[in-house]
């Protein structure tokens, strides 16, 4: 492994441009990245396209109850956690996971090594995640949400994932950039948060549950870190990442961004209790959340501001250049989804919202719009260079862009205006309850409507995807570069 | 921020924080809270599920109930006059569940009190097995998996445990059929029957009612008081900052 040359350790500018490395080398690390990028993102693809289709189901069920209902491993209730659950754990986990070892080799101007690791434990997540989807299914669901996988499934994730992310550290200790820019610190900040907030969750929850409502505070907790300190930093890494680099212009102001990260981090922690707002615990631990939750516009303008003032200007790229159209939309899904999550834990507008559709479009919207679309943006970046194949249809990518927006939006306005109004509806204590869940219908219908959407896209992605890969295998044979790649990574020799 | 170590400090220092404020504090709080006697009644409260309701929960968990019915009832949003409990709910109902399922959305209606409000089995038997029986238009889906449809031979009687209605024991061409709760419908309406919030506690206190309509058991006893507080719980001043304001009396 490289030794560190001491004079860049000594007193490193601040960075603020995400490219340190010169072209060559950053095509071998590109190189290096091929297999476990490839194996993770179709992995994850192929979850991303199960669990669009499991909530297809789910919505389609929630307005014709009776679609299916004679099967108990289709029934709504099993359906819904087990779609959201291969969103989460099968789709956006490992595709971030994903954009995490490229961003981390790329900007520390390291070839990604340990490639027979990371290919076992990319494939024992993916067996982790069936497993566990198939236990919802089947009746094993833990009961908390976002935590449904049953007890014989979560270790296997855990496994994997301090497995890959052992890889990608070993790997970010022995790079050769010393000095850290923003995106990095949200990537170790995402790898420091899942494996604490897994562990402690399934070990307080599901191996040795703690004693009555302290479960819900603790299953709240989870939801909320899995989302906004697991999810969230590597989405903003990657906008981090590619608004300076595809604009052409260097970070606004480092000590900001500083600023944004640790506020951040600190006030996403405390604020996982809003969901308990009137609740069955004692009062401090939900208004402790209420205030965190408050405080969390500070790092939301702190990065609003820093994107802003550092792509001014330079957003008519975003016309031609669709990589930085798919992140810009999944920065403004950010910045939406943030303030509305903000606006949901104050106790007048919670009295509202609170067991509405809106907790759940604000979720869909920060899962899709920003996570989704920020991935997608750094798949259509990533996969050309590690491949050295460009996208066969430009046209795929507008196609699945524009379905992915209108899929989005679709669903969030929907879900949002249906969950107003029943928050409205329920508020007056002699209006009948059927009538206003009925109401809810063509509401969720709406939004089955945006699920189609997100699949049609979808699928032109997996036709897009389909060609390059073709297109490969007519250039090489993959099996013998890959045979290559293994032995080159058993070496372990950086460049 | 060149420093992975100082990267990992901070990171550390943030997640141990609010970890300790927002998991080990409650614990060292309520983590240890057990059942108490109830001063009114001279009863322990909560107890433990019976048997079949504790099946019944793992039935409930297992089909995913939560996803559209909470089991919470907070002071306020109407969740009191709409009937759903008479009382907040508060932790100590919920010490011996686990999972302890609160729910997050109510597509379908609250079950804090399903028990008392709804204390008929055949009633939920039937609206597991086809809700729009029993509430017109209600969007819940079926759950006929829980069920099982058997047939019977011309002439034999009916099993006493067959849902008692009669086009569900309906006839297909020659042959007649009756429909029995599997063993799992029996224990998810144990559960449900077992689902009460009826006892005051000093800290969820049963407000007085709006009407003059005479009131249900438990709450009787603190008809005539001045006070919505049961008799055994402190004085006027410690509940008024712990308890709900009082429903005014029409």
């Amino acid at each position: 492994m490289s030794v560190p040359d001491p004079s860049t350790v000594a007193s490193p500018p601040p960075a603020t441009r995400p490219d340190p490395v010169p072209r060559d080398a950053a095509a071998e690390i590109d190189a290096s990245c091929r297999w476990p990028l490839l194996l993770l993102w179709i992995g994850a693809l192929k979850w991303l396209a199960l669990g669009t289709v499991l909530s297809l189901l789910a919505n389609i069920k929630f307005h014709s109850p009776d679609f299916l209902a004679d099967c108990s491993w289709l029934t709504y209730g099993r359906v819904r956690p087990a779609a959201l659950n291969a969103l989460l754990y099968g789709f956006a986990s490992p595709a971030g996971i994903g954009v995490l070892l490229w961003m981390l080799s790329r900007l520390g101007g390291v070839r990604l090594n340990y490639q027979v690791p990371i290919f076992t434990s990319a494939l024992v997540w993916n067996f982790g995640v069936l497993i566990g989807v198939l236990g919802i299914l089947g009746g094993d669901t833990t009961g908390f949400e976002w935590l449904e996988m049953p007890g014989y499934a979560s270790p296997i994730l855990f496994v994997a994932f301090l497995l890959l992310t052992l890889c990608a550290l070993v790997n970010f200790h022995y790079r050769a950039e010393r000095s850290l820019y923003v995106s990095q610190w949200y990537l170790l900040a995402a790898v420091f948060c899942f494996p604490w907030i897994y562990s402690a969750a399934n070990y307080l929850l599901v191996f040795d549950p703690v004693r009555g409502t302290l479960q819900a505070a603790i299953a709240a907790w989870f939801g909320n870190n899995l989302l906004g300190l697991w999810l969230t930093p590597i989405g903003l890494a990657a906008i981090f990442y590619f608004i300076p680099k595809l604009t052409g212009r260097p970070l606004y102001n480092y000590w900001l961004a500083v600023f944004g990260f640790w506020t951040l981090v600190v006030f996403t922690n405390w604020s996982g209790l809003t969901p308990l707002i009137g609740g069955p615990v004692p009062r401090w631990m939900p208004s402790t959340s209420v205030v965190a939750n408050l405080l969390l516009v500070v790092p939301l303008v702190a990065v609003a501001l820093n994107w802003h003032l550092t792509a001014k200007g330079e957003l008519h790229k975003a016309r031609n250049d669709l990589v930085l159209r798919f992140v810009l939309a999944g920065a403004a899904c950010y910045l939406l989804a943030g303030l509305l999550g903000i606006l949901l834990g104050l106790r007048e507008v919670s009295g509202v919202t609170q067991f509405t559709f809106v907790p759940v479009a604000r979720t869909q919207l920060a899962l899709h719009g920003f996570i989704g679309l920020t991935l997608f943006g750094c798949l259509y970046h990533i996969l050309p260079r590690v491949t050295g194949i460009e996208w066969p249809s430009a046209r795929l990518i507008r196609i699945h862009f524009w379905a992915s927006i209108g899929g989005v939006g679709l669903m969030f306005l929907a879900l949002t205006i249906g969950g107003v109004l029943q928050g409205f509806r329920m508020k007056n204590p002699n209006a009948e309850f059927v009538p206003i869940a009925r109401s809810l219908i063509p509401f969720v219908g709406n939004a089955t409507i945006g699920w189609v959407a997100l699949l049609a896209g979808q699928v032109a992605l997996g036709g897009n995807l389909f060609g390059l890969l073709r297109r490969y295998c007519e250039k090489s044979c993959p099996v013998c570069e890959w045979l290559k790649c293994c032995g080159k990574s058993a070496a372990g020799r950086n460049p | 921020m060149n420093r992975g170590p100082l990267l990992f400090l901070g990171l550390f220092a943030a997640f141990a924080s609010a970890f300790a404020g927002l998991i080990l504090a409650p614990q060292l709080q309520i983590g240890r809270q057990a059942a108490r006697v109830i001063e009114s009644t001279d009863q322990l409260y909560p107890t433990k599920r019976p048997g079949q309701a504790a099946q019944g929960l793992e039935v409930y968990r297992s089909l995913g109930c939560a996803e559209c019915h909470s089991q919470q009832v907070r002071g306020y949003g109407g969740d009191l006059d709409r009937g759903w409990g008479k009382r907040i709910s508060v932790a100590q109902d919920f010490l011996y569940d686990s999972p302890v399922m609160l729910g997050s959305l109510r597509a379908g209606p609250d079950l804090a009190n399903v028990g008392a409000r709804k204390p008929d089995a055949t009633w939920h038997l039937l609206h597991l097995y086809n809700p729009k029986v029993t509430v017109p238009g209600s969007p819940m889906p079926r759950y006929p998996f829980l069920f099982e449809k058997r047939k019977l031979r011309p002439g034999q009687p009916g099993s006493p445990e067959a849902l008692p209605v009669k086009e569900l024991k309906g006839t297909e061409g020659e042959e007649t059929y009756e429909i029995i709760p599997k063993p799992s419908a029996t224990a998810l309406v144990a559960y449900l029957l077992n689902l009460q919030a009826e006892i005051s506690l000093f800290e969820a206190p049963i407000p007085l009612p709006k009407t003059n309509a005479p009131l249900a058991d438990a709450s009787a006893t603190n008809a005539g008081s001045a006070t919505n507080i049961p008799a055994a719980s402190v004085t006027d001043t410690n509940a008024a900052t712990s308890a709900p304001p009082p429903a005014p009396v029409k």
